[in-house]
């Protein structure tokens, strides 16, 4: 049974020897699938830990295990030294454990405030307090350095502000023990560091931070400590500070990467693949041109709610336009819907894999196929399941999809697995023109470098490619050209191998300081 | 998305987007455009007398749209509320009749045989995962035999309840301001409306059958017992339901063991025809009054305008689907 007692802040002594939180020996098993095998963490008081692996290794199952939401097979967990036994969100929440969970979970008919004080309404006598809950929120969002209207439905807003709201709500536990999910995996450069401000404060106060991410270079600036799990199994603790990247990465996949440096081809004589004029709609896309040319990857840059994916949504048919043209090999084309912009040939993959990209109650191995399935029918409009499989165990292999067959269903995969399901089924669809909209968001180093090397494969078939990216190190890595956007506007084009300040100086280029720009047009 | 943010859309609609605002004034103006077309077509139509038997056929229906309102926002549905309103009619009638107790107990005992069942459907969905259309599909054949079981098959009339038909059929309004004449059945229904729409709002019984139906799993990591509001959802709507049974058994002075079954379906076209979703998180008490106005504005306009039966069951049909047409119209993103 759970103790009840008060969660109490540990005052931020580093010469306190029990943990805040020791897990031992803990073992998890899903239907077909060991998640956990001997893992192992602790924290202690007023640092932040990073829990690293690749996608797939149990990372999230542990948290979960931690915070309540799943029960373990077998091992134990101490809190402040006793043993605990978890089984539900509220014993976690009542012993201090809050968590940020890697697949948003908020309510999105209801408002920013409503969710972040869900089960801990203020009332007055039997109503609720609607006006305190308002306020509350707002002043979150204050300590935050977040503009965002608590009476706003989540459903209105980004995924970035939804993943704010998020933040805000685990905040708002006061939690002594914070387990953040990959919090920044849709976040701007700025509210990822107004979060790191936030984290420093938490640490200070003496909370232990618990943080999962695969961006590198976050390990870095904000963990104090690093434990690295492969498949299921605890691999080790080390101090941040002492270890090299490079280090962390091989305890991860247990072997040294290598990536191919960038190599731009001259495409100046392909043919356009792709051309849009004079894209417009309201605020959001003002006056956007640009092309693509066979063989070429081109990547758009810029700070989130530059507009990209506005743009790539606009091409590809999903939202309407108020003017521009959009030509694909030359020829105008009326794209009214996606299945227009799909028989053109044009492929999109959505930033938001929950809500348009995955069917979530479908197995591996259809979700891979969903977007080809003409392709397996045969006579009588029966499906060639063997075929079917082949395809998709081909990718499982290619993108090393971690899932124990093509026939599991694909919401119990680990977040970045989904990702890499995504991608086949718009790789095995074989677009001319592919549009990836956060491609490797929340995939870990070693697939990213696999999915870059079948970007340049791709490109290398003659494929047109566009590339939305918010981390520079990937769009630089990738692009033969960049084309930078911000405030809805096309600010620039600039080569492959072009310098971040160029960069990021077109993607801060606000309309003020702008001289009257010739229509962004591409030779 | 990024595409759904605040900024709205270009066009006719910008402005009232939101929370179900447009099609409340979509299915409000389809009903006054009903009524309109009927006034023109019959003067009879808009005689004091007529819509005072309108809203009066309206009120076991909206009562009991109502309680199936409650239960369409946390995403389920009740297929039992026709049946369980009679067997709450039955229990009064077993109570008053059968047992010779005073009135009062009669309407506590239909309230609370109401609430009971309810609690009993919750629990199985909520405890056992048994979903809900199997559960209150279960529950409404269950009720139905209920009913005739402890009512002897027979009819029950309140005889010695000289009072009883005043719930219904009364008019407080009427003895204070004789012009108006407003039944009491009518009065409850508004009565109801407005509590049901205090709870869905301002409530936490409310904001958790809106967030049930946005998203349970979240509301579960939220840490809020879930198993425990779901039940009071169906609770609740179980004991509205139960004012249905007292309204329909003083309308007919008798409590009916063989009627109720296809309630349920007017009382969720009522819900739907008021713009609550089907699949949950959104929906309001006013929506599905104006929904349950629609469906007796049509079949009485149609009755006046001597339109058989069976057409004005065609006609009510495609207007369910009209208005949920309307409503993915807006909805539309592409
Ligand atoms: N509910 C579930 N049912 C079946 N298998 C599951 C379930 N949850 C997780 N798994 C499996 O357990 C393993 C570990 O998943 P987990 O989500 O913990 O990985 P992760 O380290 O968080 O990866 P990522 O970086 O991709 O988020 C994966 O193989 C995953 O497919
Ligand atoms: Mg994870």
């Amino acid at each position: 049974m759970i103790n009840e007692q008060s969660p109490r802040r540990v005052p931020s002594d580093k010469g306190n020897s029990v943990p805040l939180v020791e897990m031992n020996g803990i073992y998890k098993s899903f239907p077909g699938v060991r998640a956990l095998t001997n893992a192992r963490f602790s924290l202690i008081a007023g640092e932040v830990h990073a829990l690293m692996g690749e996608n797939g290794a149990g990372k999230s199952t542990l948290m979960k295990i931690l915070s309540g939401v799943y029960s373990r097979d077998a091992g134990d967990v101490h809190i402040d030294g006793q043993l605990m036994e978890i089984t539900t969100p509220r014993d976690a929440q009542k012993l201090g454990i809050g968590i940020i969970h890697q697949e948003l979970a908020l309510m999105r008919d209801l408002t920013a405030a409503q969710n972040i004080f869900i089960g801990r309404e203020p009332r007055k006598g039997l109503l609720l307090d609607e006006q305190k809950l308002n306020a509350d929120a707002a002043a979150i969002f204050k300590s935050m350095n977040l503009m965002l209207d608590p009476r706003v439905p989540v459903e209105s807003l980004t995924i970035a502000k939804q993943q704010m709201v998020e933040i805000a709500k685990a905040l708002s536990y006061r939690s002594r023990i914070l387990i953040m999910d990959e919090p920044t995996a849709a976040l701007t450069e700025s509210e990822i560091a107004e979060l790191f401000t936030i984290i420093a404060h938490l640490k200070a106060d003496g909370v232990g931070v618990i943080y999962i991410s695969h961006k590198m270079d976050e390990i870095k600036r904000i963990s104090d400590r690093v434990t690295v799990m492969r498949d299921g199994e605890y691999v080790g603790t080390v101090l941040a500070a002492d270890t090299p990247i490079e280090t962390i990465i091989s305890m991860m996949v247990g072997r040294k990467l290598t990536d191919e440096a960038l190599v731009i081809p001259d495409t100046s004589n392909a043919e356009v693949a792709l051309e849009v004029r004079g894209l417009r709609r309201g605020k959001e896309i003002r006056d956007v041109g640009f092309s693509v040319r066979k063989g070429e990857i081109l990547g758009l840059a810029g700070l989130m709610g530059a507009g990209r994916t506005e743009v790539a949504r606009a091409i590809f048919g999903a939202d309407p336009i108020e003017a521009g043209e959009i030509l694909v090999r030359g020829k105008k084309l009326e794209i009214r819907r996606p299945q227009d912009a799909v028989r053109a040939g044009i492929g999109y993959l959505s930033e938001d894999r929950k809500q348009f990209g995955l069917a979530t109650g479908l197995d591996v191995r259809n979700n891979i196929a969903l977007a080809s399935l003409s392709r397996f029918t045969g006579a009588g409009g029966i499906l060639r399941d063997g075929e079917m499989r082949e395809a998709a165990e081909r990718f499982i292999r290619q993108l090393a999809i971690k899932t124990p067959s093509d026939t599991q269903e694909a919401r119990l995969l680990s977040g970045g697995n989904q990702q890499k399901v995504v991608i086949a089924k718009w790789l095995l669809r074989d677009c001319d023109i592919l549009i990836f909209d956060e491609p490797t968001r929340g995939i870990d180093v070693g697939a990213k470098s696999e999915i870059y090397k079948l970007l340049n494969a791709l490109a290398a078939q003659g494929r047109a490619i566009i590339v939305i990216s918010s981390e520079l190190p990937e769009i630089l890595r990738l692009s033969h050209r960049i084309a930078v956007m911000c405030e809805g506007r096309l600010t620039g084009i600039l080569p492959g191998g072009a310098g971040q300040e160029e960069i990021m100086r077109l993607a801060t280029q606000r309309e003020s300081a702008m001289a009257p720009e010739p229509n962004s047009k591409v030779a | 998305m990024a595409t759904t943010d605040t900024a709205a859309k270009p066009g006719l609609l910008a402005g009232i987007r939101g929370s179900g605002a447009y099609h409340k004034l979509l299915a409000f103006s389809g009903l006054i455009a009903l009524l309109v077309v009927f006034s023109l077509a019959s003067p009879n139509f808009l005689q004091t007398a007529n819509i005072l038997a309108i809203l009066q056929a309206t009120s076991v229906n909206g009562v009991l749209a109502i309680a199936a309102t409650l239960v369409i926002i946390t995403g389920g549905i009740d297929l039992s509320v026709g049946t369980l309103m009679t067997f709450c009619a039955v229990v009064a009638g077993v109570i008053l009749t059968y047992w010779g107790l005073p009135l009062p107990f009669g309407i506590l005992g239909a309230i609370l045989a109401g609430a009971a069942s309810g609690l009993v459907s919750g629990a199985v969905i909520a405890k056992l995962k048994v979903p809900p259309f199997i559960t209150t599909l279960g529950m409404m054949l269950i009720l139905k035999g209920l009913s005739l079981v402890i009512s002897g098959t027979k009819p029950i009339y309140f005889n010695g309840t000289p009072d009883f038909n005043q719930i219904s059929l009364g008019s407080i309004v009427g003895s204070v301001i004789p012009v108006m004449p407003i039944p009491n059945g009518v009065l409850i229904l508004f009565a109801v409306a407005v509590i049901a729409s205090f709870v869905l709002t301002r409530t936490a019984l409310g904001r958790y059958t809106f967030a049930l139906g946005s998203n349970e799993e979240a509301v579960r990591l939220s840490g809020v017992n879930v198993d425990r509001w779901k039940i009071a959802v169906y609770a609740s709507a179980g004991a509205v339901c139960g004012i249905a049974g007292l309204l329909i058994a003083s309308r007919l002075n008798s409590a009916q063991p063989a009627l109720g079954q296809g309630y349920e379906l007017d009382a969720i076209a009522a819900v739907v025809i008021g713009g609550t979703s089907l699949s949950g998180g959104r929906g309001t008490v006013l929506g599905t009054l104006i929904g349950a106005l629609i469906i007796s504005v049509l079949a009485n306009g149609l009755r006046i305008l001597s339109v058989a039966q069976e057409w004005q069951t065609v006609v009510t049909g495609l207007i369910i689907i009209v208005a949920v047409y309307a409503d993915i119209l807006r909805r539309r993103k592409l």
